[in-house]
């Protein structure tokens, strides 16, 4: 039992940032309709921002909020010079700009960091407690305690404040919220904004726990994330979240428990996903679309 | 009127044909295998575009068909002697010959194909737009660890080889002995065999496009719930659909394991079902000739990025830049750009109807 717990915690760990970044997708899933597969990678470049800063010599939470501010200002410039241009176009058009940036993204930070590997400090330290006979990593229970926090932000965000009601019509009804005032075209690149902070979030929080990174380093959590928000539902954010931790012990549990699994972890998570998926297409917190015909 | 459009139609045709018989006395041997490997695109492209181009539906997977295609071909071209010589032990019940030659192979692997493609597309028909993509996406990224996990007959990581199979036409002598007493390079007659094929499975593309099943995949793309009103059974038409792109998945895969005289999960990856979306992108959705822009790009770009710098990272730069830079250009791809500069030229020949 005690190891079934420790599995299910250790999951839980490394599901809290496949979380962030679900919920990144989720937010630019909501008000564009599109599935960004550059996040991942916009994650790793402003971990390696973050990387830098420290290098020339800001302390780590300095070099932490910075790095919020400039992956912000970043999401909403590739907004605006880059998806904006394809905004009218088809769902195919859009994705591949997406992939164009995904590839460019990684080369630029090969090119500009060498490709070296790069290590960043761990802000939560190194210690662990012991519960019940369940080894609990400080770090771990940070990543879990920072997704959360994060979530619950957001949803004040999105429901009690005027901006995220103008984020929310604008991503329902483009028309009618340009009647009412409200600057669409900037609600978008808002979410973009957004977007990539909670990405560099992720980034931050999982470098220290792979010990040295490069820019292959969100990679493999996209993936993971992509099937985290499908999971939990495209358009929830609360979905996202559940998601990810789901994923996260689902991943740890089929590894370590079905024998024929072990070297098969990845597939293995992924028909789980699909297999409910086939019981609710739309994820487990999603909604279906219904349309008018 | 029906007549004029049918003639500029054939006339395109046998252009066509005439520019791809001509090519390879035109370029080195090298060159051919370059060529050889666009027509390999174009075919995977065709297909996914019978997919996402006609029924709407995207798939990020279409690598796992071409590895299922290849792997049919690799593992039917060395059949149980060869598989057993090369210290693998296939298990007993799985009919894998013993030995065959290439060519042969290739409808086995399309149909094969076909059936993985059915089986996934079945499953598939409760999901729909973003959430099917993103399970097309999990097959691609799942495709290599399935494939190192049956080493038995897959031959693992280290894949199986296929250079010294007798199997294999003209690759160690590097000479092909065709009908009319003439030889061929291997390179040439790889180039011969994949245009051939790429040009039969373009004019089924074009029949598909042009017959009621055509066109009861476009009504699913346009409207769903319409198309069903209309009698267009969802079901058979989405699972088809799969399955036929599938096909052409397959051939591309079976082609490709020859061109390369060997398979390996490495050649595999996610970035390959990434690569033949990009393709179809850049060729056009929905198009059929401007679809060889599409694997020109793939085969090509890459390498003029290397050529132009070879700094870590760069090349990828450059070849993210123009991808993007393409699609804000031309958001419907080469095809599109055709569509606008064509459509006032050929609407002055014959009224428009569609």
């Amino acid at each position: 039992m005690a190891d079934f717990l420790q599995q299910v915690v250790s999951g839980l760990a490394s599901g809290g940032v496949y979380a962030l970044l679900a919920l990144a997708l989720v937010l630019i899933y909501r008000s564009t309709g599109v599935v960004n597969f550059a996040q991942g990678e916009m994650a790793m470049f402003s971990t390696f921002v973050c990387w830098e800063l420290i290098d020339r010599g800001l302390p780590y939470w300095v070099a932490f909020f910075a790095t919020l501010a400039i992956s912000f200002a970043g999401g909403v410039l590739i907004e605006r010079l880059v998806v904006h241009a394809v905004s009218r176009a088809a769902a195919i058009t859009v994705v591949t700009v997406t992939i164009g940036l995904l590839i460019m993204l990684n080369g630029a930070a090969a090119w500009i960091w060498k490709g070296e590997q790069r290590t960043l400090e761990n802000p939560f330290g190194t210690r662990t407690f012991d519960v019940g006979g369940v080894v609990v990593a400080v770090q771990d229970l940070g990543i879990l305690v920072v997704s959360l926090a994060l979530v619950a932000a957001l949803w004040v965000l999105f429901q009690r404040t005027r901006l995220g009601l103008a984020l929310r019509a604008s991503a329902l009804n483009p028309e009618s919220s340009r009647l009412h005032g409200i600057r669409v075209s900037w609600m978008l690149a808002l979410g973009w904004g957004l977007a990539a902070v909670l990405g560099a979030v992720a980034g931050m929080l999982v470098a220290p726990t792979q010990g040295s990174f490069d820019q292959n380093l969100m990679l493999p959590v996209l993936i993971f994330a992509f099937a985290a928000a499908v999971l939990g539902g495209l358009d929830s954010p609360l979905g996202a979240v559940v998601g990810g931790l789901a994923v996260g012990v689902i991943l740890n549990l089929v590894g370590a428990y079905i024998d024929f699994f072990a070297d098969l972890r990845l597939p293995a998570a992924l028909l789980v996903i699909l297999a409910i998926l086939l019981l609710r297409p739309h994820g487990l917190f999603g909604r279906a679309a219904v349309r008018r015909v | 009127m029906l007549a004029a459009r049918t003639a500029i139609r054939v006339l395109g045709l046998a252009l066509f044909v005439a520019v791809v018989v001509v090519v390879p006395s035109r370029i080195s041997e090298f060159r051919a295998s370059e060529f050889a490997l666009i027509g390999i695109f174009f075919i995977a492209i065709l297909g996914l575009n019978i997919l996402t181009g006609y029924t709407g539906v995207i798939s990020l997977g279409h690598g796992a068909f071409m590895a299922v295609g290849a792997y049919t071909t690799a593992i039917l071209m060395l059949g149980r002697p060869g598989l057993e010589a090369g210290g693998l032990s296939p298990p007993d019940w799985l009919p894998v010959g013993d030995g065959m030659k290439d060519v042969y192979t290739i409808p086995i692997a399309a149909l094969v194909a076909a059936l993985a493609g059915a089986l996934f597309g079945l499953p598939a028909l409760r999901l729909s737009g973003p959430y099917l993509a993103l399970a097309t996406f999990g097959v691609a990224v799942a495709t290599p660890s399935v494939i190192r996990k049956f080493d038995s007959v897959t031959g693992g990581s280290g894949g199986l080889n296929l250079f010294d199979s007798p199997n294999l036409t003209g690759a160690i002598f590097n000479a092909v002995h065709v009908p009319g007493g003439r030889t061929l390079t291997f390179n040439d007659w790889l180039y011969y065999l994949t245009w051939t094929i790429a040009l039969a499975l373009f004019v089924v593309a074009w029949l598909i496009h042009h017959s009621r099943l055509g066109r009861a995949l476009r009504a699913i793309r346009d409207d769903e719930i319409a198309a069903v009103a209309s009698g267009v059974g969802l079901a058979w038409h989405k699972t088809l659909a799969f399955s036929l792109s599938a096909l052409y998945a397959g051939v591309a895969g079976s082609l490709l394991a020859m061109s390369a005289f060997s398979v390996q999960p490495g050649a595999f990856p996610v970035d390959r079902s990434i690569a033949l979306l990009v393709g179809l992108a850049v060729g056009g959705l929905g198009s059929l000739v401007p679809l060889v822009a599409g694997a020109v790009f793939l085969v090509f770009l890459p390498q003029w990025a290397q050529d132009l710098s070879q700094a870590p990272g760069v090349p990828a730069v450059i070849y993210g830049a123009v991808l993007i830079g393409l699609m804000i250009v031309l958001p419907t791809g080469v095809g599109g750009l055709l569509r606008r500069v064509l459509g006032p030229l050929t609407s002055r020949l014959y009224p428009r109807s569609q």
